[in-house]
């Protein structure tokens, strides 16, 4: 039972992390698994591996999908256009075609003479087959380069950490491979710890009334993009800017465009909930 | 046997396969894992791939573990202790030998006997655990503070945690938010090269470089878009207002999505007739007719409706139900229309398939393939949109 190589990651000092996300990551550095993170936008699912890597002190590699990405982007890419010009003008050894083979994102990892964590971001962003295209890599984290007859094969396996958005099905061949974890959208409790490690001097009277406000605001079904986590620390930002006084939060919601990011979100908000008094508007008392 | 709770996954329809079950084991082989507690989180990050599925494991789980429910931080401090190299010095070759040959799943189910054991003789206080003579659990003894029965439980353990069922709002079968239903509409994909010609077509160009003489000649061809064109046909009013919401919801979901190459829709109450409506109010009368003159047949029809009506409504002529309108022709004949212009149509339901036992309900599903409108249902109403005919 040798814990000591297990309990790896502990977080780190801007990233506040619950335990099964500390047990799902642990187990995926021990097993040498990528891990699949899933959840609401603005849960941190991309700042989780900035945070393995710091508390590891391990760099970090990233490879953003796009849509237009395909697997073999990642690997390397042969540069035929290149070849083809050179090959006009004879300045080069074009017959060397190592220099035209360029290592993409997961190459570069594979190579790196130290441990690395990679994090391939939004990989339900790119086409439904592409997770399949590269099982094989992910399992044997190595791949084979027919052009220059040559195997690529990591020397130390990556951390890999996946992030999805669930916009697309995953293939269950891929999945099976994963360690999965669901970021739940944090609770009162959690969150206020994550709040207080972005702005450690925050009176407490103002982060009770924002967070009241923001968790109410999320109750509401009707919006069509409920305020997260990234937002309530945008608006907590510019609350701590503004000087507005504590009170007032709750029953006004100051600077509400820091939160709700569309006009009929707004207006459902307006007209369902609040009242005008003067200029302004007031949460209606119920 | 813990390969039991692997089945009874299995029966609770979390889809797990063995290769996940071997890597479980693995993991339990390399002893990472010191409580029950862990062994939730760790099963779950290792046999679970969906939030969808959390409420399912949760409630497999309890099924389980249930008998081990009770004071599980007594088998926390049990494995503490059992891990603890310095008290395994103090054994006997021979308590060595018997610790070795338990293997987690022995443990797990010797453990379930002894709590069963002691709910039947209730709370003997300390000595029920040291009973065992050859069991682990015996030697609690060398433990310098004792293993305390009943303990306060300072944290939430798996058991409760399972039983909470926090993810019961994530499961597939139940609820639909607008996220969702873009995924399962994300299906609807037909790719086709369309637009301008701006991907490099290596082959070509290679081909043509060659016949030049070796003089660069760049070749381009299209990229591929997505060529689906989707028609949404909505029931509004009278019995539909209780799932005015998830239908509003399946609405904005396909208009924002941004993938179709085209994205029509129309308005109907009960049943279609004559004339479809621009919007809720009914308003913005279009003629069915020249709508099915000037559509392509290739549109995906998704028609959504609880398809619950007097069959009167259905196979009158007048049979509509607003008493100022008349139609000719009877809806049902109109919904055939529909069915056979276009290559692909479904019919959604948000009723639970459960009652759909009324005969206009059957009738119409003669018609259109008829799915639920639940996350599984609109998966399969869109498989059933884009096979081949």
């Amino acid at each position: 039972m040798n814990t000591c190589d297990f309990d790896q990651f502990k977080g780190s000092s801007n990233y506040v992390t619950s335990e099964p996300l500390r047990n799902a990551v642990n187990v995926s550095i021990a097993l040498g698994r990528p891990l699949l993170i899933r959840g609401e936008p603005g849960t941190g699912k991309t700042q989780l591996s900035h945070s393995i890597a710091k508390g590891l002190g391990k760099k970090l590699f990233t490879w953003n999908i796009k849509s237009t990405t395909k697997a073999q982007e990642g690997l390397y890419v042969y540069d035929t256009v290149q070849r083809l010009n050179d090959s006009r003008f004879g300045d080069k050894n074009v017959s060397d075609i190592k220099q035209y083979i360029k290592l993409g994102k997961l190459g570069q990892a594979f190579t790196s003479p130290e441990q690395i964590v990679l994090l391939i971001d939004e990989v339900d962003k790119a086409d439904i087959e592409f997770p399949n295209d590269l099982l094989n890599e992910l399992d044997e984290m190595s791949f084979y380069i027919p052009e220059t007859n040559e195997t690529i094969s990591a020397i130390h396996r990556p951390i890999t950490v996946i992030t999805s958005n669930a916009e697309k099905e995953l293939p269950d061949a891929f999945l099976r491979r994963c360690i999965f974890h669901y970021i739940e959208f944090p609770n009162h409790e959690l969150m206020e710890k994550i709040v207080k490690v972005h702005y450690p001097d925050i009176k407490n009277n103002l982060l009770h009334e924002a967070l009241k406000t923001f968790y109410s605001l999320r109750q509401i079904d009707e919006f069509r993009k409920k305020p997260s986590t990234s937002e309530l620390l945008d608006w907590i930002r510019a609350l701590l800017a503004s000087d507005i006084p504590h009170d007032k939060i709750s029953s006004e919601i100051p600077l509400i465009s820091a939160l709700l990011k569309k006009e009929q979100d707004y207006n459902h908000l307006v007209n369902t909930y609040m009242t005008r008094v003067g200029d302004n508007f007031v949460i209606r008392r119920k | 046997m813990l390969t039991d709770f692997f089945y009874t996954l299995k029966n609770r329809k979390v889809p797990v396969s063995i290769t996940e079950w071997m890597t479980l084991m693995e993991a339990l082989s390399k002893g990472y894992i010191s409580s029950l507690d862990e062994f939730y989180y760790l099963a779950r990050a290792i046999l679970v791939k969906s939030e969808n599925h959390y409420d399912q494991y949760d409630v497999a789980f309890q099924e389980y573990f249930k008998g081990i429910e009770g004071p599980a931080e007594i088998n926390q401090q049990i494995l503490d202790w059992l891990k603890d190299p310095a008290i395994r010095k103090t054994l006997t070759e021979e308590e060595r030998a018997l610790f070795k040959s338990m293997d987690f799943d022995k443990l797990l189910e010797e453990f379930e006997k002894r709590l069963k054991e002691q709910t039947e003789q209730h709370d003997g206080g300390g000595n029920w655990i040291g009973r065992g003579g050859t069991s682990p659990f015996g030697h609690s003894g060398y433990h310098p503070g004792g293993i305390r029965i009943g303990g306060q439980s300072g944290h939430g353990h798996a058991v409760k945690i399972a039983a909470e069922r926090r993810f019961q709002n994530y499961r597939s079968d139940l609820t639909l938010d607008i996220r969702q239903i873009k995924m399962a509409l994300r299906r609807l994909r037909q790719l086709s090269r369309t637009g301008y010609e701006d991907e490099l077509d290596l082959d070509e160009t290679i081909d043509a470089t060659c016949k030049n003489a070796g003089e660069l000649e760049f070749i381009w061809m299209r990229s591929r878009k997505n060529a689906v064109k989707m028609l949404l046909l909505m029931d509004v009013g009278g019995s539909m207002d209780p799932f005015a919401l998830l239908c509003s919801q399946l609405f904005s979901a396909a208009h924002s999505s941004s993938h179709f190459k085209d994205f029509k829709f129309y308005y109907f109450h009960n049943c279609i007739y004559d004339s479809l409506y621009q919007d809720i109010e009914r308003r913005g009368a279009v003629s069915t007719d020249h709508l099915l003159r000037t559509m392509e047949p290739d549109y995906k029809v998704v028609l959504v409706g609880d398809a619950s009506m007097a069959p009167s409504e259905l196979i009158q002529r007048d049979g509509i139900i607003n008493y100022y309108e008349h139609n000719e022709t009877a809806g049902v004949v109109w919904l055939k229309r529909i069915a056979d212009h276009f290559t692909h149509s479904v019919w959604l339901n948000p009723d639970n398939s459960n009652y759909w036992d009324s005969m206009s309900v059957n009738m119409i599903k003669k018609i259109f393939p008829m799915f639920e409108l639940t996350l599984d249902g609109l998966g399969e109403a869109m498989k059933k949109l884009t096979v081949n005919k």
